[in-house]
């Protein structure tokens, strides 16, 4: 019983360190695109793992743990994609550093066509 | 020692938000501002053991009054919205 | 020894919590506000079930769910409010 809750709370440190690199990437990244990317992935594996760690110190806790964490594993990418669509076609600059832009390239191939 | 670090932290955000959410000249920021401040005033009641007023503040100062104010903010746009 | 940890967790918690209001308060572009108030309604997740744990109370989880589809559906409907199509 020790060892179970000395390792949830192993596993919820990891997670609140991946919550930490997560909001620190959209302080350093330079472009709204890059923002919303690793703030969705890394902050998602964070909270996963936070929760696990809550519901291996709690085992009792885990029907309602897992509701959760289904549905923030089911949401939180569609919310990002729709994000990310929305911001491409209110025109959000690229950053200077972008090396392909599939996205303009496919457009400007059906403007042509 | 952790519960008062918390308070703290949930009030000096809250304060922050709402004089964003006056000072800023683009609704949209303003909307989504006033929206960070019933999120975190909602973690608060959490935190004074009141959950069900934690779940309302949630419900209705976040969830509601927001899409309220962008589905207003979309029939009467503008050509200044931002 | 878990009690520690949780504790350390939980203070990295808060400091991730102000490092993404840096961004907030500071977001040139309203879509980085958005993203940013996504980051922060997944941290404050984690925060909730933080104070569940340190409260013993399993009924707090329940606000946790409540947050999640909320932030859901409010960064849709700011998605397709800039996208001029609501």
């Amino acid at each position: 019983m020790e060892v179970l809750q000395i390792t949830g709370g192993f596993v919820s440190l990891i997670g609140a360190v991946f919550l930490f690199l997560g909001s620190l990437g959209i302080v350093r990244m330079p472009d709204s695109y890059n923002r919303i990317q690793t703030g969705t992935k890394a902050t998602t594996l964070g909270t996963l793992m936070f929760l696990i760690g809550v519901g291996l110190y709690n085992p009792s806790w885990f029907p309602k743990l897992i509701v959760l964490i289904f549905f923030i594993l089911f949401t939180n990418p569609v919310s990002s994609h729709v994000l990310a669509r929305a911001a491409y076609s209110i025109g959000t600059e690229l950053t200077k550093l972008t090396v392909v832009d599939k996205l303009k390239d496919s457009r400007g191939e059906d403007i042509d066509a | 020692m952790l519960s008062v670090i918390i308070i703290i932290a949930l009030t000096i955000l809250v304060l922050a938000a709402a004089i964003l959410a006056v000072q800023t000249t683009n609704l949209v920021v303003a909307v989504i501002s006033a929206g960070l401040v019933s999120l975190m005033a909602s973690v608060g009641y959490l935190f004074l053991s009141a959950p069900d007023v934690a779940m309302t503040e949630a419900a209705i100062g976040s969830g509601l009054s927001t899409i309220i104010f962008f589905y207003v903010l979309n029939r009467v746009r503008g050509k200044d919205h931002g | 020894m878990a009690d520690t940890l949780f504790l350390i967790a939980g203070g990295i918690i808060i400091l991730s919590l102000f490092v993404a209001a840096i961004r907030f308060f500071l977001g040139p572009d309203p879509v980085d506000r958005v993203i940013a108030f996504d980051v922060l309604t997944i941290i404050s997740i984690s925060l909730i079930a933080l104070i569940a744990h340190e409260a013993g109370r399993g009924i707090y989880l329940d606000v946790a769910v409540v947050y999640g589809l909320l932030s859901f559906l409010g960064v849709i409907v700011v998605a397709k409010y800039l996208e001029r199509g609501l």
